[in-house]
């Protein structure tokens, strides 16, 4: 057992699974040499040498898309998009192909492949580095899309997306990468995807959230007096929708807390299923504790857009008394 | 049948004032009066200390992320000094000194690197795009922008920046294929800097020279030393020229050196030898123009020490118009967004301080119905 960061955690993840599994290839910008922009890959290019960890050009349609290619030869890519931002030129590829490629095969040909994306905000990072577009790829059907909160669970998530059929995304919490750390195994675990992590148990009101946003709704709660049950998704699809269920079933309230703009946001798909699920059990209405819809302002104002524990704070106030 | 040589082609490459102080007389010739030799340096010497101290900046917490842009000051310089003031500048982030030639005060870099829009809102007239922070993204607007020039008749061309790294995205393609199919008046201009954060030259483009990539396209192409001012002056007079007079692209790779690390998150040690870095001092843009100037008697130590002085104060004034910029309420943000605010979107601005949720929050009651209400519907 160590005591590690995110960042280590994920790093230990991807050095025990490419010593387990010669089919994974890593690939990205600066990811070799250089150990990735913020060190996620430390050390790997000098450990499993440049033929498994390969700095590629800089087009990131030109990794995905080649990435594509290795994992329906049956390897086993991990590409790496240095920032949430430059995914964009990569869309075509995850949407049109990597997405497709099972269903409109039949099967014939996969893409077990695992893009792992550092996301969103609250960095004082420039224009482009702190969005938290993981909705956009939620809405895609035929790709998974993952996002840890603490070390811990990046370890076993991540190691669960790499030895997924399906291609997972992987969204990295910036604002987490060395935020805290916590005593991750050195012993391989698995934490399956589509399982949600109850964080903190409550019956008054439950609070639904992933990423960087738990741990600031760790501290709403904390701060509010309340038992208030935390819901990580870890998973953001496919959503666990029973644990939720379960949960709001009890409280008769939910919050649901995320970066990313409200309008479409995936809080507006779980507000949907706690609808559909949870009408007769609802006490107050569902609230959304979110980004503004706006673009993600410069770093100089990032914490007025970012749902901050003291916003989320006031919603569990609201929602408790209503 | 023998197969036959289709097509050949070479790439030229231009020095005019080398390293080692070697003037080329002919291809230098009437290239720069004196007077604006002598305000180019003052410029490159001017954006220098404006680097030493956006690092500082950067360094004791006043400021985010930072790209240096020291070593690369001929390059954006050359080409801003060449254009006319209505062609447009269209830039990565590391032509700062071409910027401030074209006349962008230098408050507006800084408060970019702030983590302040309003960096970002050029001054009317400047016929300049904010900094681009996408990779290899802003060459295609620069051929719209060309593309509306020749729509409109106008003599306008646009010259585009971007660096080695850039060159491998799609669309770097895609805009050098459009500019030549639809004879745009664009100058494509690519600092080879020798790295992509970590990646070098090398591991984006295996052929020996990046210029020759504007031969795939039918573009004139060229490859001339960044560092040396007039190289850069000389190539650009042609490429603008034959941009305005033709309506053809041009392809230069100007071959430069970022003598920091990539941006001040960056620590280029891991990945980059230090010989080569020592090498590349030696072929300073700014000294090498300084010793020339001292040569033809337009430069001394007094002027030197003069020029310092000023580049100084004006630095400091930058900072301090950037650090001194009033706050924006966030509510600004959303006016920002569109010309007509969406309801919802006013909605959210409005009720951002009174709702926990920065929206139609129960604290305003503006939408969701009380229970009350919702029993006496129902009844
Ligand atoms: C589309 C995109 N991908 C990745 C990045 C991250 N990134 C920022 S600068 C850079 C390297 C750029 O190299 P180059 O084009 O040579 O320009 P230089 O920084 O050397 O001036 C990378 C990979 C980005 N900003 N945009
Ligand atoms: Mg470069």
């Amino acid at each position: 057992m160590a005591n590690l960061t995110l960042v280590q955690a994920i790093n230990l993840a991807l050095i025990q699974e490419m010593e387990r599994d010669d089919r994974i290839i890593i690939l990205g910008e600066d990811i070799g040499v250089n150990g990735g922009v913020f060190r996620v890959t430390e050390g790997l290019h000098k450990r499993f040498g440049e033929k498994r960890v390969v700095d590629t050009p800089l087009a990131e349609s030109g990794i995905l898309g080649t990435a594509i290619g290795l994992a329906m030869a049956g390897l086993r890519p991990i590409p790496e998009i240095q920032f949430e931002g430059f995914l964009a030129p990569a869309y075509d590829q995850i949407c049109t192909h990597a997405a497709r490629m099972r269903s409109r095969t039949r099967g014939a040909l996969t893409v077990p492949l695992t893009v792992r994306v550092p996301i969103g905000g609250g960095i004082h990072a420039p224009e482009l580095h702190s969005d938290s577009p993981e909705a956009v790829y939620a809405h895609q059907p035929g790709i998974k899309v993952v996002m840890p909160s603490s070390p811990y669970d990046a370890k076993g998530l991540l190691i669960s997306a790499i030895r997924d059929p399906d291609p997972v995304i992987f969204f990295e919490p910036k604002r987490l990468y060395r935020a805290f750390r916590e005593e991750v195994p050195e012993d391989e675990y698995t934490i399956p995807l589509g399982k949600a992590r109850v964080v903190a148990e409550g019956d008054e009101v439950t609070v639904i959230s992933w990423g960087a946003p738990v741990v600031q709704c760790m501290t709403a709660i904390e701060a509010s007096g309340k038992s208030i049950e935390l819901i990580d998704l870890r998973t953001i699809y496919p959503i666990d929708t029973q644990t939720i269920v379960q949960s709001v079933r009890k409280t008769g309230r939910a919050v649901i807390v995320h970066e990313a703009p409200k309008n479409c946001g995936l809080g507006a798909e779980i507000a949907s299923r706690i609808m559909e699920h949870c009408f007769l059990y609802l006490e107050a209405p569902i609230q959304r504790v979110t980004g503004f819809d706006m673009t993600m302002p410069y770093y100089k104002k990032e914490l007025e857009y970012l749902p901050e524990a003291e916003r989320i704070g006031k919603a569990l106030a609201e929602v408790a008394a209503y | 049948m023998p197969a036959r040589t289709v097509y050949t082609a070479s790439i030229e490459s231009v020095s005019i004032l080398d390293e080692h102080g070697r003037f080329d007389a002919q291809l230098g010739a009437d290239l720069i009066p004196n007077d604006d030799l002598v305000k180019l340096y003052e410029q490159m010497a001017i954006s220098r200390r404006f680097d030493e101290i956006a690092f500082k900046l950067q360094r004791s917490g006043r400021m985010g992320t930072y790209p240096e842009n020291r070593g690369q000051e001929a390059t954006s310089l050359g080409a801003a000094y060449v254009l006319n003031k209505d062609d447009w500048l269209v830039t990565c982030y590391r032509e700062n000194t071409g910027l401030f030639w074209r006349g962008l005060p230098m408050e507006y870099i800084l408060l970019h690197w702030m983590g302040d829009e309003r960096g970002n809102k050029i001054p009317d007239g400047l016929c300049i795009t904010p900094l681009a922070i996408p990779i290899g993204t802003q060459m295609l607007h620069a051929a719209g922008l060309a593309w509306a020039a020749k729509y409109r008749e106008e003599k306008r061309i646009a010259c585009t920046f971007f660096g080695d790294g850039a060159t491998s995205e799609g669309d770097f393609h895609e805009a050098m294929n459009f500019a030549a199919n639809l004879d745009l008046p664009i100058v494509f201009f690519c600092q080879n800097n020798g790295w992509a954060i970590s990646v070098p030259t090398n591991k984006q483009c295996s052929a020996p020279t990046l210029a020759q990539r504007g031969i795939a396209y039918g573009m004139d192409c060229i490859q001339c030393d960044g560092n040396d001012i007039f190289a850069v002056v000389r190539v650009m007079k042609e490429a603008s020229q034959r941009a305005r007079e033709t309506n053809r692209p041009t392809f230069i790779e100007a071959l430069t050196y970022r003598l920091g690390d990539h941006t001040t998150a960056d620590d280029a040690r891991r990945y980059r030898d230090e010989a080569e870095l020592q090498m590349w001092m030696q072929r300073d843009p700014i000294i090498r123009l300084g010793n020339y100037l001292k040569e033809l008697k337009l430069w001394d130590r007094s002027k030197e020490d003069a020029l310092q002085e000023r580049a100084k104060a004006e630095v400091a004034d930058a900072v301090k118009r950037a650090e001194e910029i009033a706050d924006t309420p966030i509510e600004e943000y959303f006016d920002a967004m569109y010309a007509d605010i969406p309801e919802e979107l006013r909605r959210q601005r409005d009720t951002l301080r009174t709702s926990s949720l920065g929206q139609e929050g129960f604290a305003q009651g503006v939408e969701t119905p009380t229970k009350q209400g919702i029993e006496e519907t129902v009844n």
